[in-house]
């Protein structure tokens, strides 16, 4: 026996290492025929990874001070950005890495989700799976919001200064409830500080901790495929293992090497060709350093919580109170995560469904886009209008679905095994969506 | 629009092209900066503008002025053009002026100019510097056309000469504001009826291309590594992914 | 699974290829989080050499500039401080500077470019404590042999004028000698010397 193996046997009397990396990794089975969409739930680790790495190394030379550098405008915090753009060796590629890597990863986990939208990926037996994911998309929007006031920029603090004052909108605590989470009575040095930790330390742990249960819930049922099959009810007769199914390793280790440097060649454009990408990755209002006796005159959060912001945004006073908009605002997120049950339809992926679910999907999908475009802009009574009818069909998405999803089966019953992938089919579908997006988009933008 | 007859030292000739602004605070259309972050020469001159005018009552404290090495100069240079004598070479741009002062004197703390071109866009600046004019109404005496109200004087003035804002009704009923040189100064003239501008326009393009690159200076630098780094994803470590993945996948039917 | 041949050749190849232009992409993302260790411009700023006026110095006076954070000696001796140095040479563990503690401009009787200033750091080679200027001759704590020198508190170690180090001291070696040149007859640059 060579040394390895005795060393390995050695390890593996006291640790199940050889039978982790073989029940997730080299024997399990996922099915063969995932597609493009498949690929963005390693992207998200990846850049997790990225993210956890590149903030350590920001943490090395950042400092969480607002106060003032005698004689300038600057907090010791924006300063501190600064000095890891210029002085630090490497760490303007540090700090856009970072801050690319916070946009992408809210594109990569918004697409990811849309993946489970499509192909029913939450429904029974993967509702844990969706919820402890639901539970990692709330961490992510608190880890995003947190660090988005560390560089202690004008967008950094007014962004911050709403979206707390939203909680004084809560009947009776609100108020108090805004001073507890703020540390003092406007957003200040106290905020900034406990932001920093939690940011820094605790968000990150729980994401971690969230993550390894998304997975572990994922393994212990199986992957979900295009087709909505499942891969364990035909297996082969001697060998037990899934017909239908391949070993993650090497197959789609190999596969996610290749979507993992497709990513990297994205994310090398934008961090070194336009780190700002227009405005919308930094914000050119956030190199004002903070200034609490300024506001500027348009605040908008950053691209990513725009179509909450919209809805937020679209919902009128009444009775006195705004706090219906922060329900609403609320309400959107949280509806996500009761689509296992909101949807009552047999089948689980799009391909096998009725035209109902088809058409509302897409009105969801433009309903997201329209207001994410929206949501960037300075509201107008027009705009607030649409607004208002896009948050309909955003809310009629979720509650009418156990209504319009009930006996909706399409045309083509669902196979037994899985299918080959069908290029026409890709053709058709990426040419529909592009054409609805781009349509939404430009309406949304011309308003 | 009709241009207005004026008395002899007025020569209405469009002096800053039209800033747009219509009445119900739509666009604001900006001229483009000529901006070439890769002309040193330029640069140069901007930073010795920066240095000489802007640093009496501004900071810039993220830069320090052996940087401008990037932009072709040595430290003898520096010491000798840009250096005030109690600054080291390996100092930040920290400002001559006391804070308690600029309060006093202009109402309002200089901001740190380090990172102004990537707040204000390089457009904006090119409009900033060559935009202000004479206005009686303010404590200053001027004004600018794209920052109303601005506690900053007309340091330049000398260079550039006065502007006087004009105000045209145009006939769908917007208001179209325009400056026109009203006073050359040593680097502007009037000739033949019409404003030359050129040589102050130039410094201003230097000193605006100067501050683009201190927002960030090492975007030059950024780019000539991107593109090496997209080389090689690009045409290495793609090609050999994807055919690692289709030589696998061949086994899955 | 498939009923072609696998070529375990090609495969071997591409997943080495791949393996090896892929370990060159994750140095290369290593590298800029390898860098940021190095001392960044701000602490080379905070490091750079230091100019010193000894035009005021007088015979026998010492003063203490700052470089890098520690404490240089700038020690004017008086000529018989000099005349002094020579006798000591069979008390001292390093007379002649062998061991690397100072520039070769300086390794000679004096440990200095022009004999009478000393440019020394102040720090004990044994563990770090700055030892204090003791000129004086003979005094009680020191006993009659001492004629002057440096003397470290905290475990003892002697050095003397010259900032070389007494046999059997805790501390092992001379005082380190800075490198640093003279710009005109009365100004210094501490921290280089081309």
């Amino acid at each position: 026996m060579s040394k390895g193996v005795k060393l390995l046997n050695w390890i593996d009397a006291r640790f199940p290492l050889t039978s982790t990396i073989k029940s997730h990794i080299t024997e399990y089975y996922a099915p063969k025929n995932f597609n493009f969409w498949y690929f963005f739930g390693s992207l998200a680790l990846l850049v997790l990874v990225l993210q956890l790495v590149t903030g350590i190394f920001l943490t090395m030379n950042y400092l969480p001070d607002a106060t003032l550098i005698p004689g300038t405008n600057m907090s010791a915090a924006f300063a501190s950005v600064e000095y890891i753009m210029r002085d630090v060796h490497g760490g303007w590629i540090i700090r856009y890495m970072h801050s690319t890597g916070a946009s992408m990863f809210f594109v990569v986990v918004y697409l990811h989700m849309f993946r489970g939208l499509i192909y029913g990926s939450y429904k029974q037996p993967r509702e844990l799976v969706w919820i402890f994911g639901m539970l990692i998309f709330l961490c992510l929007m608190a880890e995003a919001f947190m660090g988005y006031l560390l560089p202690w920029g004008q967008m950094s603090f007014w962004g911050a200064q709403v979206i707390i004052n939203l909680f004084s909108s809560i009947p009776v605590i609100g108020p108090d409830l805004s001073v507890f989470i703020r540390g003092d009575y406007v957003v200040s040095g106290a905020t900034l500080n406990r932001f920093f930790a939690l940011h820094v330390i605790a968000v990150p742990l729980v994401l971690l901790a969230l993550v390894a249960a998304h997975l572990l819930a994922l393994h212990e049922v199986g992957s979900n495929n295009p087709d909505g099959v499942e891969i364990k009810a035909n297996k082969d007769p001697l060998t037990h293992l899934p017909l239908d199914g391949i070993p993650f390793h090497p197959y789609y280790t190999v596969k996610d090497i290749l979507g993992a440097v497709v990513f990297l060649i994205v994310f090398a454009v934008i961090v070194f060709f336009t780190p700002e990408v227009g405005g919308y990755f930094l914000e050119a209002n956030n190199f004002f350093p903070a200034d609490p006796l300024k506001t500027p005159p348009h605040i908008a959060p950053v691209w990513y919580f725009t179509p909450y912001y919209a809805i937020l945004r679209a919902v009128p006073s009444f009775a006195g109170t705004q706090v219906w908009g922060v329900l609403a605002m609320g309400g959107a997120v949280v509806l996500l995560a009761f689509l296992p049950w909101l949807d009552r339809s047999p089948v689980k992926s799009i391909r096998y469904r009725g035209p109902r679910f088809k058409i509302m999907l897409t009105l969801f999908i433009i309903a997201f886009f329209g207001l994410g475009i929206l949501g960037v802009k300075p509201p107008t009574a027009a705009r607030t209008l649409v607004s208002q009818i896009l948050s309909v069909v955003y809310f009629a998405f979720f509650i009418g679905m156990p209504f319009y999803t009930r006996n909706d089966v399409g045309r083509v019953p669902v196979p037994e095994r899985v299918t080959e992938s069908n290029g026409r089919r890709k053709l058709i579908f990426v040419v529909l969506w592009l054409v609805l997006i781009a349509a939404a988009s430009l309406f949304a933008m011309t308003i | 629009m009709r241009k207005p007859i004026r008395h002899l030292l007025a020569i209405a000739a469009l002096l800053v092209p039209l800033l747009a602004m219509a009445e119900e605070g739509g666009a604001t259309l900006l001229p483009k900066a000529p901006i070439d972050i890769q002309d040193t020469e330029s640069l140069q001159r901007g930073a010795q503008i920066f240095t000489n005018y802007c640093l009496s009552c501004h900071s810039a404290i993220a830069m320090r002025y052996n940087r401008l090495a990037d932009i072709g100069l040595s430290e003898q240079q520096i010491k000798e053009n840009l250096l005030s004598a109690t600054d080291k070479v390996g100092d930040p741009m920290h400002v001559a002026m006391d804070a308690k002062d600029a309060k006093r004197w202009l109402g309002n703390n200089p901001p740190d100019l380090s990172v102004e071109a990537r707040a204000r866009g390089a457009d904006w600046l090119y409009a900033y510097l060559r935009g202000f004019y004479r206005d009686s109404s303010r404590p200053t005496g001027w004004n600018n056309i794209v920052f109303d109200k601005v506690a900053m004087p007309h340091v330049l003035w000398a260079w550039q000469g006065e502007q006087a804002l004009q105000t045209t009704r145009n006939e769908d009923g917007t208001v179209s504001h325009q400056l026109v040189l009203v006073k050359p100064g040593s680097m502007t003239r009037i000739e033949n009826g019409r404003a030359n501008t050129l040589e102050f326009d130039q410094r201003m393009a230097d000193l605006t291309n100067y501050l683009v690159y201190m927002g960030e200076p090492a975007q030059v630098r950024r780019l000539q590594i991107g593109y090496g780094v997209l080389m090689f994803l690009g045409l290495l470590l793609l090609p050999l992914a994807y055919f690692l993945k289709k030589e696998f996948w061949r086994d899955v039917h | 699974m498939s009923d072609e041949q696998v070529d375990n050749g090609r495969r071997r190849f591409l997943t080495v290829a791949t393996s090896a232009v892929g370990g060159v992409a994750v140095a290369g993302m290593a590298a800029p989080f390898v860098m940021s260790f190095f001392p960044s411009e701000r602490a080379l700023a905070a490091g750079a050499p230091v100019e010193v006026d000894v035009g005021k110095l007088e015979s026998g006076q010492m003063i203490t500039v700052e470089w890098r954070g520690k404490p240089v000696w700038l020690l004017s001796r008086t000529p018989q401080q000099l005349k002094n140095l020579a006798s000591l040479d069979d008390r001292l563990e390093d007379p002649a500077s062998a061991v690397d503690q100072q520039p070769d401009y300086c390794r000679n009787a004096y440990r200095a470019i022009k004999p009478p200033l000393l440019v020394a750091i102040g720090i004990c080679t044994h563990l770090g404590c700055s030892p204090t200027y003791r000129p004086d001759v003979a005094p009680a704590d020191l006993g009659p042999d001492w004629i002057g020198g440096f003397y470290c508190p905290c475990h003892g170690s002697k050095y003397d004028l010259a900032a070389r180090v007494y046999k059997s001291m805790p501390a092992p070696k001379n005082l380190e000698i800075p490198p640093h040149k003279y710009l005109t007859d009365t100004r210094l640059l501490i921290g280089d010397d081309k």
